[in-house]
């Protein structure tokens, strides 16, 4: 993929008149995706995409298009002529853009991350035989993650990981099931093996009688991939510069300094501890590390170019969405192992689900709680707990309410797949609560 | 361009492999977003997107191969590989012995477009920049934004062993403008969507959905209501009749009728990601879904909503049915292949036409399509009069629900107080929640045809790997008692 992308980049530079600038984008993947249910197969399919994104510039005039690549030179080299000729003719109908904002360096840069990935038909024999008898259902998504930018100014940057992530639950009955993830680039039965056992251990806790909680306030320790769907609510507009800007962040009262989080907390987009590309899509690099929150204030924001040039600032390599990519929060002191024991009574949450706003102002989220909630009595695991509702403010969560971090960050790689897989990721401990608020 | 379907489906004739079934669908797309934002063009967002997923069933099975590569080589691949995947899971698949009986489908099926958006991106600014402007009514707006966005797509299905004119060809055109605007004072913030947040207006057709959408006109009414609710008391707390306008119905029968009742969640297969259901197999012809004035159809009939077709992806050909007709569960959202899985355990169920993909390079899966509420027999000044203390909701904000499917709480946009069966102060950041069935069951009155909208969503998730849709919902003005109502942070 990457020599077409090239040659297909050279290909639309030679064509450029002389006033043109061309920035072009691309994203691609070789996914082996199988879906389970039952520990059987559901859905297995190979799929191979690639999408390139031409942007032409003359002056501050912009047009762009995306296309699908079919991967070969002889069909998508015809295709791009074509669509550039149809930019070009468009081009001066469109007004100027006061905002156009791109690198003009001609810096480049490679980061090829290879792995051990054997075939997912191994794989899938793996996992079917490995989980025969449980109630195993998720997804396994692996295979190469592409992305490429070059620019007529004479930059080129290529990102390719090679990559698998099983994101998988096995269920004990109804909707009570331990969930599980397991990312890498090199695939080991071994490994498997023993996760799939320690999550069957894990189910003997949830076979006890469940324990409905009444609406209320309870103490509460949320596990690093319960903290860790909290926290991406941040991204939703939350650290963006555009939406601090325009009084629409989540987090617009720490914005203000109209409040603060705890000082325990603090955020960083760590690119070079994640696994999305050190460029963005206007050509800039992206610095190593941007520091967002420190000791609970906010000390940074996600800056897109455009964004940059509409308010007169620097960019910081953000993405259009100016959401994190490598979300890292700074671990605590509270030693995970010790996580029960602190909590000594009330609910150990493994995940959260389903989380927005109910008063986006006022940093209030709303979700609720899934997979293994346990009640806690004592120190110890006490009952599964049924789902419960919760409603609280991001500043009493992750601010006066919150009693310590654990000191064992947990790297998760988000697991979506929507149009392409994902490849933000997140670094996070766990969080002792004092209280969290329960509604229904 | 790749989309001659006559001529792929020669090729894939000669190429297809023998099997116990194999299918070609081909998807051709063509995308153009334009937006307005405080009176600036933001960048086009234009694509071609092509491609073709390849499906193979051997004994129980199934296999699939997503490819752009619609050469004779790339569909060669493609079959290889989704014959190869369909021999792994043979024996090793949820169909259990019994292979997904798909159907061979012929027809065509076109949007009801009377006119064509043959606007240039340019005209396209034009007409956005006007409703851009208009928004600027005060220091108090601080954002805003108006865009339009269209979609034309082809579709062709066909079976390896269909005769030459044997296909389902589909022609989609999908028109969606949106605006919103936010207006700030003193630490407050509100946002007032026109057609709902999220391009709830979306329907079928060209130009003539742009007519009868309203969205001419709206920036500044838009911004009026977006000052209004700046200016507006907080939500009252407490347990109360609502009424709910058809911007929020459609979010209400999404979340709470729609997702609970797809057969593949029922079954399990979403259990590790979209989530399950608390409607199970046995609640089928029995169970009270709602109040007896609730009934839900699944009409892909209805040309200009959104989810309109003739064919689902499985090949089987769409038609109107009810799903609760007076409140009790009929049938589930599931296609050929669940509805096959679940007649195991349930042998007369029956479903719908509905399992769908999103894409050339996504698998269907069962998925709402057209959801819609049947109108009943009140007005608004009805539903009104009848509420004693209440709150009127417009345009959905805010949702979450748990993964079966049963404790929800949603928000929105704007709120009105209805007090001895008069609209009263407008309110602002109105929620309220409750549980499904419970929620059903409170329905009190439904109201009639004239206060019917169509809507529907562009951004439906589910499914591993992730899969976001476009469906329709239809639906009147409803009117639900005693309902658990709150406001924002205190």
């Amino acid at each position: 993929m990457k020599d077409l992308f090239f040659a297909l980049a050279d290909r639309a530079f030679s064509a450029l008149q002389p006033n043109e600038v061309a920035l072009l984008n691309f994203s691609g993947e070789v996914t082996d995706f199988v879906r389970f249910n039952h520990a059987q197969v559901r859905q297995p399919m190979t799929v191979r995409q690639a999408r390139l994104s031409m942007a032409l510039i003359e002056g501050r005039r912009r047009n762009q298009i995306t296309l699908a690549l079919s991967g070969t030179p002889e069909q998508d080299g015809p295709r791009l002529d074509d669509a550039l000729l149809a930019l070009r003719a468009e081009l001066p109908t469109l007004p100027e853009d006061p905002y156009l904002l791109y690198s003009t360096a001609a810096n480049r840069s490679e980061r090829i991350d290879r792995g051990a990935l054997p075939s997912a038909l191994q794989t899938t024999e793996d996992i079917v035989e490995t989980a025969r008898g449980t109630d195993l259902v998720g997804v396994l998504g692996s295979g190469p993650i592409m992305r490429g930018f070059a620019s007529s100014l004479g930059a080129r940057h290529w990102h390719e990981v090679d990559a698998f992530l099983f994101d998988w639950s096995l269920y004990h009955a109804g909707d009570k099931a331990v969930k599980c993830a397991w990312s890498g680039n090199t695939w080991d039965r071994a490994e498997l093996e023993r996760r799939i056992a320690a999550a069957r251990d894990q189910l003997t806790h949830l076979s006890a009688t469940a324990r409905t909680l009444e609406p209320g306030e309870y103490r509460a320790y949320l596990a690093p991939a319960a903290l860790d769907e909290l926290l991406w609510m941040l991204n939703w507009g939350g650290v963006s510069e555009k939406a601090q800007r325009t009084k629409q962040s989540c987090i617009q009262k720490l914005a203000d300094g109209q409040a603060t989080l705890s000082p325990m907390i603090r955020l960083t987009e760590d690119t070079a501890g994640g696994m999305a590309p050190g460029f963005d899509e206007a050509g800039f690099s992206k610095p190593a590390r941007v520091e967002l929150v420190n000791v609970g204030r906010l000390s940074g924001s996600m800056v897109s170019p455009r964004t940059g040039a509409e308010y007169g600032i620097e960019t910081n390599g953000a993405d259009e969405d100016e959401s994190m990519s490598a979300m890292a929060l700074a671990p605590g002191a509270l030693p995970e192992s010790e996580a029960l024991a602190a909590l000594d009574r009330g609910l150990y949450i493994g995940n959260l689900h389903y989380l927005n706003f109910s008063d986006r102002a006022n940093g209030r989220v709303t979700g609720m709680t899934r997979f293994a909630t346990f009640w806690v009595e004592g120190g110890r695991i006490a009952a599964p707990a049924n789902v419960m509702r919760w409603d609280d403010s991001l500043y009493r969560m992750l601010g006066s309410n919150l009693e310590a971090l654990t000191d064992a960050p947990q790297w998760i790689l988000n697991n979506g797949t929507y149009g392409q897989r994902s490849v933000q990721t997140s670094r996070v401990p766990g969080a002792l609560l004092r209280k969290m608020a329960f509604t229904l | 361009m790749p989309f001659d379907p006559e001529f792929l489906a020669q090729r894939f004739r000669r190429l297809a492999p023998a099997s116990d079934y194999c299918s070609l669908r081909v998807v051709e797309e063509r995308s153009e977003s334009v937006s307005v934002r405080q009176d600036r063009p933001e960048p086009v967002s234009a694509s071609l997107d092509h491609g073709a997923m390849v499906t193979v069933i051997d004994g129980d099975g199934i296999g699939y191969a997503a490819v752009s590569d619609l050469s004779d080589d790339g569909l060669r691949w493609a079959l290889s590989r989704a014959a190869e995947w369909a021999a792994l899971a043979r024996e090793r698949s949820v169909f259990a012995g019994r292979a997904p009986q798909l159907a061979t489908p012929e027809g065509r099926y076109a949007s009801p477009t009377e006119r064509p958006v043959h606007w240039s991106k340019a005209d396209r600014i034009d007409v956005l920049m006007r409703e851009s402007r208009a928004c600027r009514l005060s220091d108090r707006i601080v954002d805003w934004q108006a865009s339009l966005w269209t979609v034309s797509a082809q579709q062709m299905l066909i079976t390896a062993d269909s005769r030459p004119e044997q296909a389902a060809l589909q022609v989609f055109d999908f028109t969606i403008p949106g605006l919103h605007v936010v207006a700030h004072e003193g630490g407050v913030t509100q946002t007032r969507s026109w057609g709902g947040r999220y391009n709830g207006f979306c329907q079928q057709g060209g130009l003539e959905v742009i007519d009868r959408s309203g969205f001419i006109g709206s920036g500044r009414s838009t911004a009026e209501e977006a000052l209004q609710l700046l200016a507006a008391a907080n939500c009252p707390s407490g347990r109360m009749d609502i009424v709910l306008m058809p911007d929020q119905m459609m979010l209400q029968i999404h979340e709470s009728i729609g997702h609970p009742l797809e057969l593949d969640r029922i079954l399990g297969d979403e259990r590790n990601y979209a989530g399950t259901s608390f409607v199970t197999l046995d609640m089928f012809g029995t169970f009270q879904y709602g109040s007896p004035l609730l009934n839900v159809t699944y009409d892909p009939t209805r040309g200009t909503e959104f989810a309109s077709f003739a064919f689902d992806d499985e090949g089987t050909a769409a038609e109107r049915t009810f799903l609760i007709r007076e409140g009790r569960l009929l049938r589930p959202l599931g296609g050929t292949s669940s509805l096959q899985r679940a007649q195991r355990s349930v042998p007369s169920l029956a479903g719908v036409a509905t399992t769908r993909a999103c894409a050339w390079n996504r698998p269907p899966i069962d998925r709402m399509s057209n959801l819609n509420v049947e109108p009943g027999e009140s007005s608004l000044d009805d539903m009104i009069g009848a509420t004693e203390y209440g709150v009127l909701m417009k345009t959905n904000r805010s949702w979450s629900i748990d993964d079966s499917r049963n404790k929800f709480q949603f928000g929105c946009e704007w709120g009105q107080m209805i007090r001895n069966g008069r609209l009263a102060e407008v309110v602002r950041d109105p929620n309220y929640r409750g549980v499904s069935r419970d929620f059903w069951r409170s329905l009190a009155m439904v109201g009639d045809a004239g206060t019917l909208e169509i809507m529907g969503t562009p951004y439906c998730g589910k499914g591993e790997p992730n899969q976001a849709i476009w469906v329709g919902h239809a639906s009147p003005a409803c009117r639900f008692s005693g309902v658990d109502v709150f406001g924002a942070e205190r």
